[in-house]
Order: structure tokens, then C-alpha cells, then sequence
């Protein structure tokens, strides 16, 4: 599924909306999301999952072609923890 | 860095502030769109939310494993999982 599907069947379950405003609504929750990670913050939708910020630390990379040394520099990553419900009921 | 963290109810006021509908059916949107997801995840289909990330259903098997605490063999039944890959442009985002 991809997010015009998702905004179909939210639209689809919604008549009285109008597909702009089901488009709007569809954006908002995963900006808001986005948002929040950019920020530091951790976002927790029980039930769901949960996504939060790692850091990873400087290192010394290599370039695996050449064997050369490369600095990488430090960076945030965005993670997700699958949250209780929905991991079981993935193995039903 | 700040340490907040965002829940349900924060969404339904982004989509409320958004969208002139009541807070009651903002949060029912909100818990569609989550809900929607998940059916389709657990239906074993991948969802793939353009610059947010894909959410990924992986099969993984069996294979014993072990007590860390105490050495005993354990196990594991195969299953699946799910993983987040996140788009490019959360990644900028959250290295800006």
C-alpha cells in the first residue's frame, strides 16, 4: 500500500469529507511524526509502535572499494519499535 | 536536547488545528489511518508512505538461541517482523 491508497480507503470510509481534506489529514499525522523526530523528541502510539532518535557516534569508515580511511562524521537516525499488539498480531 | 514525547493526543491536534473537524473525529482519523497500516502489515503487505518511510514485513526463521544469563539452549519459532526504513528525506530532516 502506498499513501494515495491509504488516502483512498480513508476516504472511502469517510463520505462526508472531502478527499482534499482526508489528503490533508493523511499528511499532518506523518509531518507531525517527522517533525517531532527532527526536534529529538520520541513519538508513542501504544498498541502501534513507537519511533525515536539514535545517535551514532563519529567513526573512522572505510571505503570498501579502495580499502581508503574516511572520517564519518556523527548523525541521528530515526528508529521503530513495533509496538505489542501489532507484533502479535503479525504472528497469528 | 529536549526529551518529550508525542502521543496520540498530539496528533489529534495537529489534525484538528488542520482540519475544521472536532477533536472526537480527529481522533477517530487518526486511529483509521493507524489502523490501516496495521491491517495491511499484518496481511503480510508492505506500506510505503512517500517521504516518510516504508514499513516492511520480514520473515524470519527459526533458529535456537540461548539464555544469555544462563547458557540454556532456547527455541526461537520462526516469525515475522516488521521494520521501518526511513526515507531520505526524514533522514535530512532529523540531521539538519
Amino acid at each position: 500500500m502506498i499513501k494515495s491508497e491509504l488516502i483512498a480507503k480513508i476516504a472511502e470510509a469517510n463520505p462526508h469529507l472531502y478527499h482534499r481534506d482526508v489528503e490533508r489529514i493523511v499528511s499532518t499525522i506523518f509531518d507531525e511524526i517527522t517533525s517531532a523526530l527532527a526536534r529529538g523528541d520520541r513519538v508513542e502510539l501504544r498498541g502501534f509502535g513507537a519511533f525515536s532518535v539514535k545517535e551514532r557516534p563519529a567513526r573512522t569508515g572505510r571505503n570498501p572499494r579502495t580499502g581508503d580511511q574516511v572520517d564519518v562524521a556523527e548523525k541521528r537516525v530515526p528508529y521503530f519499535k513495533t509496538g505489542k499488539d501489532l507484533r502479535e498480531r503479525l504472528n497469528k | 536536547m529536549s526529551h518529550k514525547t508525542l502521543t496520540r493526543a498530539d496528533l489529534t491536534e495537529a489534525v484538528y488545528e488542520e482540519v475544521g473537524l472536532s477533536r472526537n473525529e480527529s481522533a477517530a482519523l487518526v486511529e483509521a489511518v493507524l489502523g490501516e497500516i496495521s491491517d495491511c502489515l499484518v496481511d503480510g503487505e508492505n506500506v510505503k508512505i512517500s517521504s516518510f518511510g516504508s514499513f516492511l514485513v520480514r520473515q524470519k526463521n527459526g533458529r535456537m538461541g540461548r539464555n544469555p544469563k544462563t547458557g540454556d539452549e532456547v527455541p526461537i519459532d520462526p516469525r515475522r517482523v516488521l521494520v521501518f526504513r526511513p526515507s531520505q528525506v526524514m533522514k535530512d530532516r532529523i540531521n539538519d
